[in-house]
């Protein structure tokens, strides 16, 4: 059995923090595409480097792109309808 | 307060080894000293980011493994094979060596003695480490909420904090052990991976309402998860934490 490969959103609460100027990973989200409602530390988080790609748990849907660049965080927003901040 | 240090983005500090402590034959703890640490909660962790001389730069998440003191951050790490930061961490840091470090990070997988209980705790193999935080901030409350944690490793050797953990046992916290690959000769804990009649015989039952904190690999955390809720625990209560390849969470 091999490992799967995705985390959750824990992973990237840091680089959320970097976004936000806050912690998240305790607050909701919701996405579009299914209409769940999710804490974002729930969220499954792929990441490949220098990128991490945020789903959705209900639909697998992506919610959000977050890829580090020497500038900064660069944020792809996808089915995120709304997060908590 | 701790949760004050979460608001504002992170900025990088200078970090000083000043502890070394083997743990196991590929996992050792390391201690910090950081000025101006603004404290942490049980369950955080940290970015550790390495430079090279040539401006390459790493950088990894690791668990905090101490409950919160002035300053002072312990991490534990484990080395692994081909890893590009664990193995320089475990093998090649000393006491006096700097590094940079960030945090603390997180504020799900947080459990505090004024949370309240009873907790329960699902570790598998370094998943223990921000586990083992909440364990000893716990035991060092004035009382203690009673505790079980239920440890699954590959082998004995790679029980981390085991000695601890037998010393801790008694009064308010339990361990069951499963170890999944092999087993000393007088082993007498369980001989298999995690699975439904274990979490039902080793863990609070779901009228107990326990709070519960599961960290580890991803497959282990997503099988101990599903089947604490087919016991009956409402999803809500089962608070996760999933570990890479690279040994931290990130």
């Amino acid at each position: 059995m091999s490992e799967p490969r995705h985390l959750d959103g824990n992973s990237v609460a840091a680089l959320l923090q970097d976004v936000f100027a806050a912690d998240v990973t305790e607050h909701r989200g919701c996405c579009d595409h299914c209409g769940l409602v999710s804490q974002v530390a729930t969220v499954v988080v792929y990441r490949d480097c220098p990128g991490h790609v945020l789903r959705c748990p209900g639909c697998d849907s992506v919610l959000m792109v977050l890829v580090t660049t020497p500038g900064g965080v660069k944020v792809g927003v996808g089915s995120l309808r709304w997060i908590e901040v | 307060m701790a949760g004050a240090a979460l608001l504002g983005r992170l900025s990088w500090q200078v970090a000083e080894v000043v502890e070394i402590i083997p743990e196991t034959p590929t996992v050792r703890s390391i201690g910090f000293e950081v000025p101006g640490w603004p404290g942490h909660r049980p369950g955080q962790h940290v970015d550790i980011r390495l430079t090279a001389e040539d401006g390459y730069q790493a950088q990894r998440s690791y668990s905090i493994a101490n409950p919160a003191e002035d300053r002072r951050v312990v991490l534990t790490v484990e080395s692994i094979p081909d890893g590009e930061v664990s193995p320089f961490l475990v093998g090649e840091l000393r006491v006096g060596d700097r590094l940079e470090l960030r945090g603390p990070i997180g504020g799900y997988f947080v459990w505090e003695p004024g949370n309240g209980g009873p907790l329960q705790l699902v570790a598998g193999g370094s998943g223990v480490v921000p586990l083992m935080a909440m364990t000893r901030a716990n035991a060092a409350a004035p009382g203690p909420i009673p505790t079980r944690l239920l440890f699954s490793a590959r082998t004995f050797d790679d029980l981390i904090y085991h000695a601890e953990l037998e010393a801790l046992a008694g009064g308010s916290l339990e361990v069951s052990y499963a170890l999944t690959r092999s087993r000393p000769p007088d082993w007498q804990g369980y001989d298999r991976r995690v699975d439904f009649e274990i979490l039902e015989r080793s863990t609070w039952p779901p009228r107990d309402r326990p709070r519960i904190f599961v960290c580890g690999p991803t497959g282990f955390v997503e099988t101990v998860a599903d089947t604490l809720v087919a016991i009956g625990h409402p999803p809500g209560r089962v608070k996760t934490e999933r570990f890479g390849p690279t040994g931290g969470p990130s």
